[in-house]
């Protein structure tokens, strides 16, 4: 028997909900062992009820994350079977299309018991940095390939791990340690939310989480609808067109706003691609609903009812809609991508809302360094998986330039480099903003950035490059400039892929240059001072001082004497 | 720490400079409004106050200890000097790129928060040393020459040096110091091997040009404050209290001005560490509440828990990422937008919402009755009963019920279909809960459980709301001393001498190299014994030995206290036990077959604690005279009580008063909630527990 409690004991009930998922989120940031999870944040956390419905998430996390995982435990609870859910299980698995996307992030739920009754589940997310298989990358032609698949199944059964299930995984990645770590890491980060849920429940005197459940849901639904009802009821179209693997891709959407919810449908996106940068509906569901959200009801909390109201379809086999057993490894570009092309559609039916196109997709790049193999290679030399993650330009908003070497619309961060250095003979020569590669425009676009890495005395390396906007940068909106391009070449000169694992010699580096957003408006519009800082800045050269924004030698003279001098134009 | 009959506390605060004085334990204290443009006038004034007060003349103070905002201020508002920053080719804009993330991921018009220094103040020199200290490019001294003669043609006054994993190798940054000293002369030097020789380079190089930046103000400052005492008589020694929670020296606060920052709460906490001892508890929680903010701290074993590193300038409603990292020690507590100025709003969820926007002082909350039509949380105290309208501030300020009714009717009331005292109801509750779940959000990442902790109360709003908190934490007995209202000046008084100094380097427990170990300790044990005797010259020094370990792979490390014999006689198999201990009582369970590291050594050197002797417990001796009822709104009844009213000083020693009850004071209220009494201990102390 549900007790009654007031709203206001309600309202305090959802705060602690929010801060329990918050408290989950930094237990896994704190025992984790992969970069990626610790000084990244690919990750996410959340508790649901007793049917699957997600009541609350981490702002901690990754929209790809936090939208994906949000359908995950349904499933978890349909393959293990009600009947079979006991006190002291955790559940596990990597499938990407009853997960978050592809083999490399593992989600684990644990049932939550009050009182010897199940009262809902917490589930959370990684990315590990590998499963084996192919290494991280779109080389492989089949999800076969790309690594160890766990399939939804019991981890810890009554308390007791499922040791013979650790030797499978231990026996097939090239960082048992780091991996097993990063599991118990998982298992301990929904342990930490269950207790917190545990002590809340005793606080109010809960039996379960109907009440509380019921209020959130309802109010979140009630926010969410009243602000799509506010919409103008229109739909629009938008597409855009970026590198893929082998052969471009266009990304397709037809944007409706209709009454009580907001349809995205891709419907003549491009087909599946042979390579690993295909897209399970799940990914793209999370990244669509994550470009609406952020446009229309920003500070709605995730939850099941406030993302039901935006519905994602795809024909399948789209690259959006990838179905088993295509290889999708690096699902991230393509679901990177969903956002801009959503706001193509979206800026015809809100306009001055959305912002210019950016370098979309996190500009990742794994090396796997092996001891040199064409002269002798220093003692006790042993391989090592070094992944980082780092960002292009945003686009130019509105009002607002774009954002330099920012994650959009990831949410993850880059790895420090003296840390990155620390995991394996890696040297990163060089990371800094690039001049001059945010699009023109009255807001500008963000900055790209350099990036140059390569190896240690006595090794030498593959480089997995996971790169897009090489042949299509990000256009610009209302008059603004397209961003820079995309480049990556060896010191000597060498030509190399966007994508694919490429080797790179003893004693070479890889040089590459990050794409900048894409500018908003006219750029003869921006304000002079701007474009006078900028210069100051070096964000922009003399020559795009003149040429793009009509800055007159004089000005140009007078900016250069003020650095001169140490003034700051600000 | 040598004793001194005669001391002076002062801590300039954002509002208010706090000036105490104690004359053989007794102490004399004022505020007076912060001199912003001579902060130095302020502590002139309040000097000259409480001498006259206790009848001396300053010549007669025996030391004089300091903590300030001046610091955190100046990187708040961007008041710093004209720096330039010399870096590792190709890293020039680590302070700029940050983390290359989105602290709010759902705004699409998020601006992030400018660096201290624009892109044109960044220079940088060829060279590197690598992961393991080795040079992978020697720094070449022409080199060098050239961008520094650039520098000092712009005219900088400050330069600040941070190079790629110096806190492993500094040659390459004190041949740069070495070329810069020669060719600026009197250009201020900052080297990050020396303010934080800590791994990550974004923390670490923003650190050192956060020192550099507000360096030449503080030192100036410091400096015209010294004159100006001498020029009042003032002959004896001044202290700086830094934001670890120990004092250090004049000169050495001029050298490490960053060390200031937070240097007040620090303070708070110090004086919450010292009540701890006076009343033998081993865990409390410390929890300031202000007009903007409040502050939560863990203090265990009347010690005050540290980090290595916090967030300043927040620049976002206080979001975690805001705003800029400072890799130094410091004394570890949350911060939240939630003081009795924070104002509530109804969100698009129709969830009430408080803060971290504030009234401030004008127009203040509604009840201020100077045009603020928005409901702050005093206004929801004042409906609640909480607060007395005729006797607010002592009277000076006469509180308009009418006006915070009508506030919270409007923004909340109508909107979510609740009376006044309703939506009164619902903003305390929100702006306490919100306080509740950082504390607990901070007991957690300590591996701590707060219903064994006590509860010390102090600012001004703190009393109005410690009571609920201790509800809605289960903690069972809270402490609200008396000087409440200049806590962090009091505890500047208490601090002892000290200095944290720390190293990252890293070894792996399947490495265990003791000699090396043994002779870094030593090397970090001199260097923070250094600082102390600058400070004193013939106390006795205890070291306090730290070191930060983690499994191998992860990337946060947890803090493990060693014993001096534990880390003098290093064995692995120790430090071994004593990390997983530690871990699994954070996190649960430990993680078989992987290998251990440390990261981070710390030696810390402080002078003993003053020896506190503690009190014995007031003996009940009767209900404290009621000075009038009123009714007051009790939030775990969910209903207005008949409440009795008491006056602080009239409440002897051993005075006991039953919740529900307000005992008040000028400066504040202390709420004992439906659940509580309360009773007065021989130092005035308002004692509030668990009813019996």
């Amino acid at each position: 028997m549900a007790k009654q409690h007031s709203n206001v004991a309600y309202q305090v009930m959802w705060n602690r909900l929010i801060s329990v998922v918050e408290e989950q989120a930094q237990a896994l940031v704190r025992t984790a062992f992969s970069t990626s999870v610790r000084e990244a944040g690919d990750l996410s956390a959340g508790v649901y009820d007793t049917h699957g419905k997600m009541l609350a998430q981490a702002v901690t996390g990754t929209p790809g994350h936090v939208n994906a995982m949000a359908d995950a435990v349904a499933h978890f609870i349909r393959r293990i079977g009600r009947q079979n859910i006991i006190e002291g299980d955790v559940y596990i698995t990597n499938d990407p299309w009853e997960g978050t996307g592809h083999l490399h992030d593992i989600t684990m739920v644990t049932p939550s018991f009050h009182k010897g009754v199940i009262v809902g589940f917490f589930a959370c997310t990684a990315h590990i940095v590998d499963i084996g298989g192919r290494g991280f990358g779109a080389d492989a032609a089949s999800v076969y390939e790309e690594g160890l698949y766990i399939p939804i199944m019991k981890f810890a059964a009554g308390g007791e791990v499922d040791e013979t299930l650790v030797r499978i995984i231990r026996g097939n990645v090239r960082e048992p340690d780091q991996l097993v770590g990063d599991i118990f890491a998982l298992t301990t980060c929904n342990e930490i939310g269950h207790r917190r849920l545990a002590e809340m429940m005793e606080e109010f005197d809960l039996d379960d989480l109907d009440g509380i459940g019921g209020f959130i849901l309802e109010n979140s639904r009630r926010a969410t609808l009243e602000r799509i009802n506010a919409l103008p009821r229109k739909s629009a179209s938008g597409e855009m067109t970026v590198d893929g693997f082998a052969t471009q891709i266009t990304l397709r959407v037809k944007v409706s706003i209709e009454e009580d919810r907001i349809l995205s449908d891709f419907t003549g996106t491009t087909g599946v691609d042979k390579k690993g940068i295909n897209c399970p509906l799940v990914y793209t569901k999370a990244y669509a609903c994550y470009a609406l959200k952020c446009a229309i009801a920003p500070e709605i909390p995730n939850n099941a009812a406030s993302l039901a109201p935006f519905e994602i379809t795809a024909p399948e086999d789209t690259i959006v809609n990838a179905v088993h057993p295509a290889p999708v490894a690096l699902r991230h570009i393509v679901g990177h991508f969903v956002p801009d092309t959503v706001y193509d559609a979206l800026d015809k039916i809100l306009p001055d809302l959305v912002p210019a196109e950016g370098a979309g997709c996190l500009c990742n790049f794994q090396v796997s360094l092996r001891p040199r193999s064409d002269g002798p290679a220093p003692k006790g030399a042993r391989r090592s998986e070094v992944l980082t993650f780092n960002s292009g330009g945003s686009g130019a908003r509105p009002e607002h330039d774009g954002l330099n070497a920012t994650a959009f619309p990831s949410g993850v961060m880059t790895m420090p480099v003296e840390a990155t250095e620390h995991v394996g003979p890696v040297i990163i020569w060089r990371k800094e903003l690039r001049e001059d590669s945010g699009g023109a425009g009255k807001q500008r676009g963000g900055l790209g950035q350099f990036m140059e890495v390569g190896a240690q005395e006595g090794y030498e390396f593959d480089i997995q490059a996971m790169f897009d906007r090489v042949d299509h940068p990000a256009r610009g909106r209302r008059g603004g400039a397209s961003g820079a391009p995309t480049t990556i070449a060896q010191d000597d000169g060498s030509t190399m892929n966007g994508k694919g694992k490429q080797f790179v010699p003893h004693g070479r580096k890889v040089m590459m240059a990050f794409p900048g957003g894409a500018g908003y408006g006219d750029p003869s519009q921006r304000d002079p001072a701007l474009v006078k800082r900028d210069l100051a800045r070096g964000y922009i050269s003399a020559e795009t001082a003149a040429k793009d924004y009509g800055l007159s030698p004089e000005d140009i003279a007078a900016v250069q004497a003020a650095i001169n001098k140490g003034e700051n134009l600000a | 720490m040598t004793q001194n009959a005669i001391r002076l506390g002062v801590d300039i605060g954002g509002t208010f400079t706090d000036v105490v004085l104690e004359v053989d334990g007794s102490p004399y204290s004022t505020k007076v409004l912060t001199t912003y443009a001579a902060p130095e006038n302020a502590i002139i004034d309040g000097m000259h106050q409480v001498c006259t007060k206790a009848g001396i003349a300053p010549s007669d103070i025996g030391q004089i200890i300091h903590g300030t905002t001046l610091a955190t201020n100046a990187l708040i508002e961007r008041r710093g000097a004209k720096t330039a920053l010399i870096t590792t080719q190709g890293f020039r804009d680590v302070i700029e790129m940050r983390t290359e993330s989105r602290f709010e991921q759902y705004d699409l018009n998020l601006n992030l928060p400018e660096p201290l220094l624009p892109r044109q103040c960044r220079f940088t020199v060829p060279e590197r040393v690598d992961a393991r200290g080795a040079v992978l490019i020697p720094l070449d001294r022409t080199e060098v020459e050239a961008v520094v003669d650039q520098i000092a043609a712009a005219g900088y006054d400050s330069v600040a040096i941070g190079l790629m994993h110096s806190y492993l190798n500094g040659d390459h940054e004190r041949l740069v110091a070495e070329v810069v000293a020669e060719k600026m002369p009197g250009a201020m030097i900052s080297l990050s091997c020396e303010v934080s020789p800590q791994m990550r380079e974004y923390e670490r190089f923003n650190t050192v040009v956060a020192n550099a930046y507000i360096k030449p103000l503080m030192k100036s400052y410091l400096g015209r404050l010294e004159g100006r005492l001498r020029d009042e008589g003032v002959s004896c020694n001044i202290f700086l209290m830094h934001s670890g929670g120990g004092i250090i020296s004049i000169e050495n606060a001029a050298e490490f001005p960053v060390r200031l920052v937070e240097s007040g709460p620090a303070g708070g906490a110090v004086f919450a560490a010292h009540i701890a001892a006076r009343y033998g508890l081993d865990k409390v929680l410390s929890f300031d509440m202000g007009g903007t903010t409040a502050k939560i701290c863990l203090i265990k074993d009347q010690t005050p828990k540290t980090s290595r590193v916090f967030e300043v300038a927040r620049t976002y409603r206080f979001k975690k990422g805001s705003g800029m990292p400072i890799s130094i020690p410091v004394i570890d507590m949350v911060e939240i937008g939630a003081g009795g100025g924070s104002l509530a709003h109804v969100d698009s969820m129709r969830q009430i919402r408080v803060g971290p926007e504030s009234a401030g002082s004008e127009p203040g909350p509604a009840c201020y009755g100077r045009g603020g039509n928005k409901p702050a949380v005093t206004d929801a105290d004042l409906v609640l009963g909480k607060l007395d309208p005729d006797n607010f501030a002592g009277g000076s300020i006469q509180l308009e019920t009418a006006s915070s009714e009508g506030a919270l009717s409007s923004v909340l009331g109508e909107v979510l279909d609740m009376d006044a005292a309703t939506a009164a109801f619902g903003l305390a509750e929100v702006v306490d809960e919100n306080m509740a779940n950082a504390a607990r959000v901070h007991a957690v990442e300590n591996g701590e459980d707060l219903s064994e902790y006590t509860m010390i109360a102090f600012g001004g709003a703190a009393p109005l709301h410690a009571g609920r908190l201790c509800e809605k934490l289960g903690v069972d007995r809270l402490l609200v001393p008396p000087g409440a209202g200049v806590g962090s000046a009091i505890g500047f008084l208490r601090a002892p001498f000290s200095f944290e100094a720390n190293r990252s380097v890293y070894m792996k427990l399947s490495d265990f190299d003791a000699p090396k170990i043994q002779s870094l300790l030593s090397e970090l044990k001199a260097e923070a014994t250094g600082f102390v005797r600058n400070c004193d010259a013939n106390a006795p020094i205890l070291s306090e030995f730290k070191v930060y370990m983690r499994y191998a792979g992860q990337g946060w490390e947890i803090p493990i206290v060693l014993t001096e014999d534990q880390a003098m006689t290093p064995d692995a198999a120790t430090f071994e036990a004593r990390f997983e201990e530690d871990y699994v009582k954070l996190f649960g369970r430990k993680v078989a077959g992987l290998d251990i590291e440390i990261t981070v050594w710390s030696v810390n050197a402080t002078t003993p604690p003053e020896q506190v002797a503690q009190i014995a417990m007031a003996q009940p001796a009767g209900d404290a005279p009621v000075a009038g009822r009123r009714q007051m709104f009790d939030p775990a009844k969910s209903a207005y009580q008949d409440a009795a009213v008491v006056l602080r000083d009239q409440m002897a020693e051993g005075a006991e008063i039953a919740g529900p009850a307000a005992v008040t004071e000028d400066e504040t209220t202390i709420i004992i909630p439906s659940s509580r009494k309360a009773i007065r201990q021989p130092d005035g102390c308002i004692d509030v527990s668990v009813k019996g």
